[in-house]
């Protein structure tokens, strides 16, 4: 009985500190020092939000870079995130690299008319954890660099160079892997467009 | 693998000493000191004992301290489940989640208390903020600070002498959450949040998408519980991918300090045991042997994953490492963290019970897969969860002191103690019970309809997502081969596999502190048997490697093995 009352007294104070002053203070922080970050690093053109700098969104059209595949319905969901879950044995996984890869080629062959399927590094082809990563490997970008410059009619080596500037380096130039954020990528372009 | 990659590994490593080392010294100096802060705090915390009536003097012996775990775990799982239950009507519910069902309540709210955090349901599309952060970011604190609390007071067990009492439970509580796991969280959740992990009271937000559709994006107070759910080894995501999400995880850096986060305290807990019995070579030995294994984990991971699957392979794309990517199995993995970073996620999550990742299991080549699957039935004691992984890897200790003794036919001893037949008993029940109880409950969910159900993908590898499914959640894990669903049949499994898993272990340890704590020490003799050298080292991970390995073999070959071996 002495158990019982101390252990829900206990669960009380407990869950009033760590369950609403905590998070309430780290919230109080976090909005005062890091906004941007703190409401999702959302990204907002001419007042309107256009998604957020950490979650991919569907790109169909020819003049954009595209994201890699997506398991979430529909697909780029940041607000249900999943794994596509397939085993590495599954049927289903190699059926869906080989659509994926045919799709690459008959949209970039047009452009690039040397590709094969040799070419495609292994993330334009697979789903990512998320369902919404934002980058594609540098690789992926310097693949379909030739499309967007085509039918952008700019100079291949101003989107090349618009590819390094929205390159995400290693954190520190040591944690992690290179991507290259696809939003930012797009947003980028569009803006020299319209200047 | 690349030099890159293995150095980012090796910093890892380093980081992991440096910092654990220091923390170690830091919990042994708050377990055994009679005041561990100034007086403002120290006034807080004589406060907190009043309240509780509780007189922080007076200790338990291991029966009195197993009894109010119990009931304080137990009435935290009756609160836990009801708030879930009745979250679509009460408050901090800006999107409008409704109740969560009976089953899975029942599943979610044991998997919280057992540190396990086991997921059946996706997190920001079920759990208003509330259940989040007033649920289930506080048994993050609270899960984890029982396992410490618990294994302090094993350790004062095998440190005393001639006593039957160990410590007193709400005393180590309170000084775990407050002194240990408080002031780590408020560090990790800054640097995430400044990284890019959104911390709000706000709901969803809505973008329109440069293509004109509409986006959902969601968010909430998530920093403040990644911090606590990877220090705590918690694990439980606040998204439904977990730590691949960009929004859990958004930089090369997050995934660093995230991935330190998750085996700093299991790495401290070495020191801290080295520093209370007074005996740091020991400690150190117990370490070697920990991070053997890991290393071993990660070279075969790594190396099974960079060489892709059969079917990456056979398609013809480009899987080789370098030119501008990182190559080898991409599926379901983020390109931020490419291979190596996701190896050594993938090996410390499963070696610690955290149970986070950075990338879906199921979709790892056979090799690859099956090092968690390993790693989880070695009993989570290669660092293991907090508290429990180091009180785990004591009944190794003692099965491997006890095999030495046979070799040279004396009496065992253990840093002074005497290991006779009842702490035999107490290191077998704890080493044994969880792998016997994962066999049999993976067994009977393949051979009855209602587990079948749960399965996603078909064949052998749906046979490893339900073997997985019940290692973890039995050894208190909580990562999974995603595949695998829910049902009520799996979510009711799944409750008795984490409570029996947490509880039989952690009462086993108790008693084998107590029955320690009431020895003499005897005086250490030529015939004493070492156990700071070397040949330890070997015969400790030797004796995981043949009681747990050896256990999981076969089902490993209806398997991984069997996976790998038809592709």
């Amino acid at each position: 009985m002495r158990n019982v009352v101390s252990s829900v007294l206990a669960i009380v104070l407990i869950t009033a500190f760590f369950g609403f002053a905590y998070p309430a203070v780290m919230t109080g922080f976090a909005q005062v020092a890091f906004k941007s970050q703190a409401d999702g690093s959302l990204i907002t053109k001419s007042g309107v939000v256009v998604g957020s700098k950490l979650a991919a969104q569907s790109f169909t059209g020819l003049r954009y870079f595209h994201e890699r595949p997506s398991a979430t319905t529909p697909a780029y969901n940041a607000g249900s995130t999943t794994f596509a879950n397939l085993g590495p044995t599954n049927p289903d996984l190699a059926k869906n690299v080989k659509a994926a890869a045919a799709a690459i080629l008959k949209l970039e062959r047009p452009y690039n008319p040397g590709l094969t399927i040799h070419d495609i590094p292994v993330d334009a082809v697979t789903t990512s954890g998320s369902g919404i990563d934002p980058d594609i490997s540098p690789a992926y970008a310097q693949l379909q660099s030739r499309r967007v410059a085509a039918v952008r009619r700019l100079p291949l080596a101003t989107v090349e160079k618009l590819i390094k500037q929205n390159t995400t380096g290693r954190s520190w130039d040591f944690f992690g892997e290179p991507g290259v954020n696809v939003l930012e990528l797009n947003l980028a372009l569009d803006r020299l467009g319209s200047t | 693998m690349n030099g890159q990659g293995i150095s980012q590994i090796v910093v890892y490593s380093i980081a992991l000493v440096v910092l654990g080392y220091p923390l170690g010294l830091w919990m042994a100096r708050v377990y055994t000191v009679p005041r561990v802060a100034g007086r403002a705090l120290g006034t807080v915390e004589r406060g907190f004992y009043r309240v509780l009536r509780t007189d922080p003097t007076r200790e338990q012996d291991w029966k009195g301290y197993g009894k109010t775990v119990l009931v304080f775990s137990v009435l935290f799982w009756a609160l836990l489940y009801a708030i879930q239950r009745l979250q679509g009507h009460l408050f901090l519910n800006p999107d409008h989640m409704k109740g969560v069902p009976a089953h899975l309540s029942l599943n979610t709210a044991a998997s919280f208390i057992t540190n396990t955090n086991w997921q059946f349901y996706a997190g920001e599309s079920t759990m208003s903020y509330l259940t989040q952060m007033a649920g289930l970011a506080v048994q993050n604190f609270v899960s984890a600070a029982v396992g410490i609390a618990v294994l302090a007071a094993v350790i004062r067990g095998i440190a005393r002498r001639s006593t039957d009492t160990i410590g007193n439970f709400w005393v180590d509580l309170y000084r775990t959450l407050v002194y240990v796991l408080l002031p780590l969280a408020i560090v990790v959740a800054a640097i995430l949040i400044w990284q890019g992990v959104p911390q709000t009271f706000a709901g969803h937000a809505t973008a329109t998408t440069l293509q004109g559709a509409h986006q959902t994006i969601a968010r909430g107070p998530v920093g403040s519980q990644i911090a606590i759910k990877q220090l705590g080894t918690n694990g439980g995501g606040f998204y439904n991918s977990n730590s691949a999400v960009p929004f859990e995880n958004p930089t090369g850096l997050s995934d660093f300090v995230e991935l330190l986060a998750i085996l700093l305290i299991p790495a401290a807990e070495v020191f801290m045991f080295g520093k209370m019995v007074l005996a740091r070579r020991h400690a150190w030995a117990v370490f070697a042997a920990m991070f053997v294994v890991f290393v071993i984990g990660i070279g075969v991971n790594l190396t099974a994953e960079q060489h892709g699957s059969q079917a990456l392979r056979a398609s013809g794309v480009n899987i080789t490492q370098g030119h501008g990517q990182s190559g080898g199995n991409m599926t379901d993995k983020e390109v931020r963290f490419g291979q190596a970073a996701t190896a050594n996620w993938t090996v410390a999550t499963s070696d610690a019970s955290n149970g986070s990742v950075n990338s879906g299991f199921d979709a790892q080549t056979p090799a690859g897969g099956a090092v968690p699957l390993v790693n989880l039935f070695l009993g989570e004691v290669i660092f293991g969860g907090v508290g429990s992984g180091l009180y785990g890897m004591f009944f190794y200790i003692v099965l491997a002191v006890f095999v030495a003794g046979l070799m040279v036919g004396r009496t065992p001893e253990w840093l002074g103690k005497k290991i006779e037949a009842r702490e035999i008993k107490y290191a077998a029940l704890g080493a044994l019970f969880v792998p016997t109880m994962v066999l049999a409950l993976a067994a009977l969910s393949i051979v009855t309809k209602s587990g079948l159900a749960s399965v996603f993908n078909s064949g052998v590898h749906g046979f490893t997502e339900t073997l997985y499914a019940y290692d973890s959640q039995s050894n208190n894990n909580g990562s999974a081969f995603a595949g695998f669903g829910l049902t009520n049949f799996s979510a009711d499994f799944g409750t008795v596999a984490m409570l029996l898993g947490r509880f039989v272990p952690l009462l086993a340890a108790l008693a084998l502190g107590g029955a320690l704590a009431k020895k003499k020490i005897v005086p250490v003799s030529a015939g004493t048997f070492r156990t700071d050298g070397p040949t330890f080292v070997v015969l400790l991970v030797g004796v995981i490697v043949l009681t747990a390995g050896l256990m999981i073999f076969p089902a490993l070959t209806l398997g991984p093995i069997v996976e790998g071996l038809t592709h």
